[in-house]
Formats: structure tokens, C-alpha cells, sequence
């Protein structure tokens, strides 16, 4: 069974050209990576270069949502299952250069094989956790 | 005024995850999902973006250089090794457990929720502690 209707088309396609239009204009401007495990590695780890912009590109983040709030947002439950699934994404992210943005987005846009892999690899990893935790029996 | 610039994109960014529908866990894993009911909005928001911000890489690739002439040194794209492996493996486990990856994470702060703090938390604990792996073994 798929599920999808027009309106949820409309707002996934608006909203990516949106997320490719900042990704777009950092690089032609800053001429960095809209990756944001990427970004955020940078800003607590050993400083590579300056931080101005990344704190500027984080805090722009973030105000859309400060102004426009959230229609809905379904956070994990227990906090175990939170604290599990950061520790991975943080760990995860940091060891192979990327997550869904830095390599999904901007990898993909730059016709990066290593994104590509990248992506691939995190798709099905992802697919197989759901699979196992929603119809394995697991949690 | 890099300062500017990077706030505009991530303004720009941050609007589209929000608009995207993905900053809401459920969309995600719901696409994750494909043995349930799926949800392929990602795919589009993915493609979306990606055929967005393409033209702008093929420029930069070319060029070298920013529109304000500054250069740039795009990553290699090519190097398939064990840490991009693992690493991709590990995260999509994360992303799986959730369905927040670190840019919706960071939104999802905006929501006041305490599991978004708790969850972004662990995901700098996890960046820290891969960090502090590299620089003991860079020092042996």
C-alpha cells in the first residue's frame, strides 16, 4: 500500500527546492557543504577554519521553526530509545563523513559515487532497522 | 557577511524541512517503512533538493571558485573505504530507531520537545566520542 496524496506532493517537492536553494547558496557564496553532522562535528570538534558562518548557518536552521512552530512532531517515547538512536546517528555521521544532507543532498548534487554508496548504505540499513523494529517483534 | 550568507541558507534550509513535512519523525519512518503503508514523500523532498542544488555544484566544479571569487576545494567523490561503510551502516541504524537525522534533529529543538534536547545530547556525545577514538589513536 502506498500513501500519498496531491497536497503532500506539492509540499515535499516545494520543500526540497527550498532545502537544494540553501544548499545552492552556501556554495555559491561560502563555498561549503550544507552538511549539517558535518557542521555540527566542525563546531564542537578541533575548529577547522572559522565558525562564524557555521553558527550562522545552524541558527538559520532553526528560526523557521521557532516563528512558524510544528504541525506535528512524533518524538521517540522512551528515553532510552532517544538517547540509542543519537549516539548512533552522532557516531555513525561522524565516521562516515555524512548524513542524509551532506551526502543525500549536496554528495548526490555534486554526482559523488562515495555519496551515492553513502546513501545507499544508510537507506537499506535504515530500512532493515524499521523493518525488524515494526514488524520484527523488536522494542 | 560569511556569517550573513550561511544564516540565509540555513534560513532557506531550515523552511524547507519544516514545509518538507520531514522535521516530523513519523513522515520519515514512514518511508523507511516499505513492508507497511508507505510514505514516499522523502523521495520527492530528495529529489527536490538534490536536482535544486545541482546546477550550483556543476558551477562550483567547474569554476573553482565561489560567485565572490573565493576558491574551493569540493571534497574527493570517488573513495569508497571501510569508515564510509561503517559509518553509513551505523547511522542508517540510528536514523532507523528515530527517524530524526541531524537536520531535522536540530528543528525539532525549536519544538521544546525534551526528547529532541535529549536526542541531540546523545547525538553530540556520539560525534565527541568518535573524535576523542581519532585524536588517541592520531597520537600513538
Amino acid at each position: 500500500m502506498i500513501s500519498l496524496d496531491s497536497a503532500e506532493i506539492v509540499r515535499a517537492l516545494a520543500g526540497g527546492m527550498l532545502i537544494g536553494a540553501g544548499s545552492a547558496l552556501l556554495l555559491l557564496l561560502n563555498g561549503r557543504i550544507a552538511g549539517v553532522s558535518g557542521i555540527l562535528g566542525n563546531v564542537i570538534g578541533k575548529a577547522v577554519g572559522e565558525q562564524g558562518w557555521r553558527l550562522g548557518f545552524l541558527g538559520g536552521l532553526l528560526v523557521p521553526a521557532l516563528i512558524l512552530g510544528f504541525g506535528s512532531a512524533h518524538l521517540p517515547q522512551h528515553w532510552l530509545w532517544a538517547i540509542t538512536s543519537g549516539l548512533l546517528v552522532g557516531a555513525g555521521t561522524q565516521i562516515g563523513s555524512g548524513c542524509t544532507s551532506g551526502h543525500g543532498v549536496c554528495g548526490l548534487a555534486n554526482l559523488s559515487t562515495r555519496s551515492l554508496v553513502a546513501t545507499l548504505v544508510f537507506m537499506t540499513s535504515a530500512v532493515f532497522t524499521v523493518l525488524l523494529v515494526r514488524h520484527g517483534g523488536v522494542s | 557577511m560569511k556569517f550573513l550568507t550561511a544564516l540565509v541558507a540555513g534560513l532557506l534550509f531550515g523552511s524547507g524541512l519544516l514545509v518538507s513535512g520531514m522535521t516530523d519523525p513519523a513522515n520519515v519512518l514512514g518511508f523507511l517503512d516499505i513492508f507497511g503503508e508507505w510514505r514516499p514523500q522523502l523521495a520527492f523532498v530528495m529529489g527536490a533538493a538534490v536536482l535544486t542544488a545541482a546546477p550550483s555544484y556543476w558551477f562550483v566544479r567547474h569554476n573553482r571558485r565561489t560567485l565572490l571569487g573565493a576558491s574551493v576545494d569540493l571534497p574527493d567523490r570517488r573513495r569508497i573505504d571501510q569508515p564510509l561503510l561503517a559509518g553509513a551502516t551505523i547511522f542508517g541504524v540510528g536514523w532507523g530507531l528515530s527517524g530524526i537525522c541531524p537536520g531535522p534533529g536540530l528543528v525539532l529543538l525549536a519544538s521544546g520537545h525534551g526528547m529532541a534536547y535529549l536526542f541531540m545530547a546523545a547525538v553530540l556525545a556520539g560525534m565527541w566520542l568518535v573524535q576523542l577514538m581519532r585524536n588517541k589513536r592520531d597520537l600513538r
